[in-house]
């Protein structure tokens, strides 16, 4: 049977509403489920489409059921779409232990846009963040998708780092080969590509 | 991935959502018949339905309204058919009369109705618990712990639902509804049960007394649910410590047992069946019990319970939960609330998590999305309304527009209340301009809720003449939920196509004022709308643009620029406008040098920016028309 080293192993997937949190946690939960692991994934949903902070808990385990939602300090991985995001689930599930992974382009929220509010220094959420968490890597997810055609697949790209993790269970093959079930034409191409910049960025970091 | 839903492989395992789950056990229990109105965290259970519906050779549909939707489940369960529906907390309120009527005069076929909660509204407007309608309609009522539960409770509460000849609530949660896990699927069946033909003697009628036999259908629930292996039990016999723990709060308990390492000495009890309540397995597990946690979602609905079953049987024991602060007594459970509250229960010492930080992390206000024709109908109104003499007073209803009452929609709202009630509310005001309120009103509906709930408060309005502009926000969706079919659109939830229902002519037909408008010519706009505030009596102004995250995935995206020479910057003039003030999320802003910037990952193309830039420094390709 196969073993994590952490078990239960929690990943926080964050982000803005429209940046593909959702399908990233349920491609990924689908393929660790067809090998056998034990999965929860908890969506936060509402604000799916409209601007709002979203994420996704994803949950592995080699035998127990999971309730769907990770306790305060308790995610393994952190991969963030949006570094203030990144930056706020770092703080509520991150410690010392964590590894994050992260798209360092930044999207204003409406209150910041409107001059009421301040988004902080980029490098200021770095800084905490590593100070925070284990092990931090910077992975322009936006810019790689805008290389590989279109900005929509930074979702596709930041999975590709993450199958660099050693802690992470799936390979890149395994998530190359899952998308090439879910995808195809254009849209795969695009994934592709997306996902194999992801995947050598890591290798550079 | 929908094929888990219908694929004939029992015994595999899938990775599903809660609500695709439900699908699949709909599916294993052989349904007839499915109706429901969207509403999250359930809207997809009747997606999925309607797209597999035809090739799976049953019945579903978006029904206008969810009294609609359970009372067209009444009438297949008379024919003998298994019919689900399913619809959010706010819906069930809806459905009240139906639903007791429903449970008096009992049914044929087999009805579960699937009522999704919301705690924390994450999607809603509040977090109503819909398990207080149970025993206020003496109906049985279920709740799952896992997702699996979800599946595998479809075709037992069917099975239930006819053996006692009554409707079945099972209850869900968000975190149900919107979680994922391991499900294993079970067998599809052969075929369905055949209809059964209504005879000429055959009744299904809501009449008084069938009251006691009504009541006698839940005491038979009840000798089920007493020995049901739906409720489980975990951990040491002979504690003194008991959780009870329902839904969601099953999975969070065991985990914290764990973590806490006290699993061995304290019992936890998950109920699934939760109404009637199984009194004698409750007096079973509670016999030496010196201490309860009742940990739950959202009311205290089984500590109240449990608390009167306790009181009746003159038990000693402390009982702890949502009322007594051990659990705070509003917003949903999660891991951290249910691990402090167990804290609490057992004299635990918590260490504290350290966590504070200097830097300042900015919210993020939910806004309409990027090209959203609501953002320039919301802007325009304001506009509108400044150039009256007198405050105008803007009432909202539900929809995306409800957050208008933020930034996005220039906090345009004023009063808010439940699906279709802006028209009523606006018609409450309108009369009282008679009586010496002089002040402008105005109201609106989504094109979905004007079908759901609007019509007959149109209709009432009308009637009596009220002073008042009905603005009908047209979008073309159901876009909140996820842009479900509705009578406007054309299309069924089977796919099928009907003849579209036109909303100005049905407003026509009652003898309304109509005008039709489109809200991206902002400045003609603007002054449509303040020529009709200065009418009197009922005027509807039907604001048509689709809503821009359905157009975007049809239209081709217009790219569009700022030319930073001519954008004033922050200096002097504009103020920011685009940004600032208009607000939309393709409008971004160069904070190092000080000029507007179009975020291209966001911008869908819609050019209205361009037409409201003062400096008009934002191009669009092709022509600045919006």
């Amino acid at each position: 049977m196969k073993t994590l080293k952490h078990d239960p192993l929690n990943l926080v997937i964050c982000g803005i509403g429209g940046q593909g949190n959702v399908l990233a946690s349920e491609l990924l939960g689908s393929i660790l489920v067809e090998q056998g692991w034990h999965v929860a994934v908890g969506e936060t949903y509402g604000a799916s489409q409209r601007g709002g902070s979203v994420m996704s808990h994803v949950r592995i385990s080699a035998d127990k059921e999971l309730g769907v939602l990770i306790g305060a300090g308790q995610a393994r991985i952190i991969l963030g779409f949006e570094p203030l995001e990144t930056l706020r689930m770092a703080r509520r599930y991150g410690s010392a232990e964590t590894e994050v992974i992260y798209d360092p382009r930044e999207v204003y929220p409406l209150g910041v846009l409107q001059g009421e509010q301040t988004y902080p220094d980029e490098e200021a959420i770095h800084r905490e963040l590593t100070e925070r968490c284990g092990r931090v890597y910077r992975v322009r997810a936006a810019e790689l998708s805008m290389e590989a055609g279109d900005s929509k697949a930074a979702n596709i790209a930041l999975m590709g780092a993450l199958t660099a993790l050693e802690s992470f269970p799936l390979s890149a093959e395994d998530v190359a080969q899952a998308l090439r079930g879910r995808f195809s034409g254009k849209v795969l191409a695009l994934n592709e590509k997306a996902f194999d910049l992801g995947c050598r960025a890591m290798a550079e970091t | 991935m929908e094929w888990t839903t219908t694929v004939d492989a029992p015994g595999k395992t899938c990775l599903m959502q809660g609500n695709e789950a439900v699908v699949r056990g709909a599916m294993e229990a052989g349904i007839h018949f499915a109706a429901s109105y969207p509403g999250s965290p359930s809207s997809q259970i009747l997606g999925m339905l309607g797209r597999i519906a035809p090739e799976q050779d049953f019945y579903a549909e978006w029904s206008t309204n969810e009294v609609v939707a359970l009372e067209s489940c009444m009438g297949a369960s008379f024919a003998g058919a298994r019919a689900l529906c399913i619809m959010k907390q706010n819906g069930l309120l809806c459905v009240g009369d139906a639903l007791c009527s429903c449970a008096l005069s009992g049914l044929r076929g087999g009805l579960v109705l699937i009522a999704s909660d919301d705690p924390c509204s994450h999607s809603s407007t509040n977090e109503f618990d819909s398990r207080n309608m149970a025993p206020y309609a003496s109906i049985p009522m279920l709740e799952p712990t896992t997702i699996q539960e979800a599946k595998d409770m479809i075709p037992f509460a069917f099975d239930l639902s006819e053996k006692l000849g009554q409707v079945v609530l099972v209850r869900l949660t968000t975190r149900v509804c919107h979680g994922r896990g391991n499900v294993t699927l079970g067998e599809l069946p052969a075929a369905r049960k055949p209809l059964r033909e209504i005879g000429e003697w055959d009744r299904m009628v809501c009449i008084n007394w069938l009251h006691e036999p009504m009541l006698e259908k839940l005491d038979a629930a009840q000798a089920f649910f007493n020995c049901s292996p739906w409720n489980h039990y975990e951990g040491p016999e002979g504690a003194e410590s008991l959780i009870i723990a329902g839904g969601t709060g099953r999975l969070y308990c065991r985990e914290a047992l764990e973590a806490l390492g006290v699993q061995a000495q304290v019992g936890l009890l998950s109920l699934v069946t939760l109404w009637p309540l199984p009194e004698e397995l409750l007096l079973r597990r509670l016999a030496g019990i010196k201490r309860l946690l009742v940990v739950e979602e959202v009311d205290p609905f089984l500590e109240r319970n449990i608390a009167a079953v306790v009181g009746c049987n003159q038990l000693q024991l402390e009982i702890h939960g949502r009322l007594d602060g051990t659990l705070p007594r509003v917003s949903e459970l999660d891991p951290d609330m249910v691990r402090q509250a167990l804290g609490s229960f057992l004299n635990l010492d918590l260490p504290e998590r350290a966590g504070s930080s200097e830097l300042d992390l900015p919210d993020r206000e939910l806004t309409f999305c990027a090209g959203c024709p609501h953002r320039a109908t919301f802007f325009l109104l304001k506009k509108a309304l400044r150039m009256e003499k007198k405050q105008g007073v803007v009432v909202g209803d539900i929809g995306c527009y409800f957050m208008a009452g933020q930034r996005a929609g220039q906090f345009a709202f004023q009063a808010g209340s439940c699906m279709g009630s802006g028209i009523n509310l606006a018609e409450g005001l309108g009369q009282l301009t008679a009586y010496g309120l002089d002040q402008p009103v105005v109201t609106m509906a989504g094109d979905s809720t004007f079908f759901h709930s609007s019509l007959p408060g149109l209709v009432n309005a009308k009637y009596h003449n009220a002073n008042m502009l009905f603005l009908v926000l047209d979008n073309s969706a159901t876009a909140m939920t996820g842009f479900q079919p509705h009578p406007g659109t054309g299309l069924t939830a089977m796919g099928r196509e009907a003849e579209p229902m036109s909303i100005e002519k049905i407003a026509q037909a009652i003898g309304c004022d109509v005008t039709v408008a489109d809200p991206f010519e902002v400045e003609k706009t603007t002054e449509l709308v303040h020529q009709l505030l200065a009418k009197p009596g009922l005027k509807v102004l039907i604001l048509r643009q689709p809503c821009a995250t359905l157009a975007s995935k049809t239209r081709e995206k217009r790219k569009v620029w700022v030319d930073a020479d001519a954008c004033r910057g922050e200096g002097c003039g504009c103020d920011r406008f685009c940004s600032r003030v208009w607000g939309c999320p393709g409008n971004s802003w160069d904070f190092k040098n000080g000029h507007a910037v179009i975020d291209p990952v966001s911008c869908v193309g819609c050019g209205v920016c361009a037409q409201l830039c003062p400096a008009g420094a934002i191009h669009v390709e092709g022509g600045e028309e919006g």
